[in-house]
């Protein structure tokens, strides 16, 4: 096995041995860190330790009795559906739109609604933070919606992009020709050929809001404070053992949508669309 | 001849009708990216314009350089030059541990080549605060890494690994290792893999392949990688904000700290107004060679 030739350019896969091995490596470091704390987190002892000596839920008790740890997951999960909503309608229009149009405003617009994406998000948060000081919109639902929102358009953006570039236009314009009107055209035509990519757009936004950091710490605080919010007051003050029960349920989260988004892609690739 | 006429007249109408209503068209289309538009300019765009303008006075509301000045004070020099240092440090780790999993990555048939993406995606999906918790546990003077060296008897008192600027350098690579691998392989994976066959046809080592033929092919893809992960280096909160411990003043936690800790908008500002000239530097000096914007495939 080891003497057969892996490439084509008949090196042997004894050849390539150290490089397996240093793969195997860099990989442990990706993976560890974002598996080890679901095992601690079942530790009895302050100190979490690996592996624990004494198992217990002591932490995932802390958490779930705390009626601050509760409140501020509701508030994440709150703006969170407000942002997916918001802005995957937003992300789609423009998308859509951007995508029709052949308009000389086109390139500035779109690379205007990219700009979320690729600025520091310490820039976005400061900047947020003092025009909602004016406006008494810091630690408010409202502004945290509004701040996550448009950090999610470019994701929605992209998604749909890639959907609409592999749809056929032709489609829809057969439906107008056959009298439909643009918004039922869109509608009926369209919105079921890419509504995969929609779905996709649709998780990136909620990932976007419920992951955010930067902007929560500066625009939400007292009982707006969002679930990341509290859990970074909570590590950057003392390392409270609860912070790792609830790092392992956002890991597990994690893995379920990684899960459900190779689902998604795989059916979209089954389906005869071209999407 | 009048029948030809009459054939291509009506051809010329339709063209300048269907021209008119496409430009139309055009701008009711371009409508639909202004609710979008308006939202990041109110959020994102207006909001910094207005703190760069701000940069411009000082406190008694005159014009001046005083913001800029005080930026060549040593402490801001020094935070500057950490700024540059982490994110040179963290780009080197991050090309020295990526780029044999990109080639790998490539090399592999496409079913072990998606299981181990797998493994690249997962922590690219896990929340950044998350994984600096992780490494805070794990690194602490009483975490895991130090018990078990203590107890295999390496060293005889706990390493200070964390709340430092090792913890910071660590953390960061962890995060940034993903936006290094992704555009990585993805220009490795557009490499045409008959020309390691031609080389080797005409008598080369397969060292001699790899370093005639595929790494310089590799190397625009290399350095879009290089470029993306520098510049998000630059502007990173998070990680130094936790696993530096205050310790090491990168540019973006002491744009944090003059706001919330000293309510300093002018200096912030000036901070924030360098910071975004050098980015946007960077990567309009890259931009020129290839479309660094292409790189990015997913999630930041």
């Amino acid at each position: 096995m080891l003497h057969r030739p892996a490439t084509s350019t008949q090196i042997t896969h004894l050849q390539r041995l150290w490089l397996y091995g240093l793969v195997g490596l860099v990989i442990a470091f990706l993976i560890i860190p974002c598996l080890i704390v679901v095992p601690m987190s079942f530790s009895d002892s302050q100190y979490l330790e690996f592996p624990p000596r004494v198992w217990s839920l002591r932490w995932y008790e802390a958490y779930f009795f705390s009626s601050e740890w509760r409140q501020s997951t509701w508030v994440s999960l709150k703006v969170g559906a407000a942002t997916t909503i918001l802005a995957t309608i937003l992300g789609t229009l423009a998308s859509y739109g951007l995508h029709k149009s052949g308009n000389l405003l086109k390139p500035i617009i779109s690379s205007a609604l990219m700009l979320p994406m690729m600025v520091p998000l310490i820039f976005v948060a400061i900047g947020v933070f003092f025009v909602y000081a004016r406006l008494g919109l810091n630690n408010t639902i409202t502004g945290l919606v509004l701040a996550h929102t448009t950090l999610a358009i470019p994701f929605v953006m992209i998604a749909v992009g890639n959907g609409l570039s592999g749809f056929d236009m032709n489609l829809e314009r057969a439906a107008r020709g056959l009298g439909a009107s643009p918004v039922r055209a869109f509608l009926t035509v369209t919105l079921p050929q890419i509504h995969i990519s929609v779905l996709s757009g649709m998780l990136f936004a909620f990932v976007t809001s419920f992951d955010e950091v930067v902007v929560s710490i500066f625009v939400s605080s007292g009982a707006n404070s969002t679930l990341t919010k509290r859990m970074f007051a909570n590590i950057r003050d003392q390392v409270d053992p609860t912070v790792a029960a609830i790092s392992s349920i956002l890991v597990v989260l994690s893995i379920v949508v990684l899960v459900a988004g190779q689902f998604i892609q795989r059916r979209s690739r089954a389906s005869p669309s071209p999407d | 001849m009048t029948v030809m006429v009459q054939e291509v007249k009506p051809a010329i109408i339709n063209n300048s009708l269907l021209q008119r209503s496409r430009s139309l068209q055009g701008i009711s289309f371009i409508g639909l990216s202004l609710p979008a538009a308006m939202l990041v300019a109110a959020v994102l765009i207006i909001p910094f314009s207005w703190l760069a303008w701000l940069s411009l006075f000082d406190a008694t509301g005159n014009l001046s350089t005083e913001n800029y000045v005080r930026l060549l004070r040593p402490a801001y020099v020094e935070s500057f030059l950490t700024t540059f240092k982490v994110a040179g440090l963290v780009t080197a780790i991050c090309v020295l541990l990526g780029y044999p999993v990109a080639y790998l990555l490539s090399q592999l048939p496409q079913r072990a080549a998606q299981i181990l993406m797998v493994f690249v995606i997962l922590p690219f999906w896990t929340s950044v605060l998350v994984r600096t918790y992780a490494w805070l546990v794990l690194l602490q003077r009483q975490g895991i890494i130090n018990q078990w060296l203590l107890s295999s008897g390496l060293i005889s008192e706990p390493l200070p690994l964390v709340h430092n600027m090792t913890g910071t350098v660590i953390g960061m690579v962890h995060v940034m290792l993903p936006f290094l691998i992704l555009p990585l392989y993805a220009s490795m994976k557009a490499i045409d893999p008959v020309l390691l066959r031609a080389a080797a046809n005409c008598g080369a080592s397969p060292a001699q392949a790899f370093r005639q033929v595929f790494l310089p092919l590799s190397l625009s893809g290399l350095s879009a990688g290089i470029a993306l992960t520098f510049v998000l280096c630059l502007g990173f909160y998070l990680t130094p904000a936790l696993l530096g411990g205050g310790r090491v003043a990168m540019w973006s936690t002491q744009i944090a700290d003059m706001v919330a800790k000293f309510a300093n908008w002018g200096a912030a500002s000036a901070l924030s107004v360098v910071l975004l000239i050098v980015t946007g530097a960077i990567l309009g000096g890259v931009n020129r060679f290839m479309r660094v914007s292409n790189a990015w495939g997913g999630k930041p």
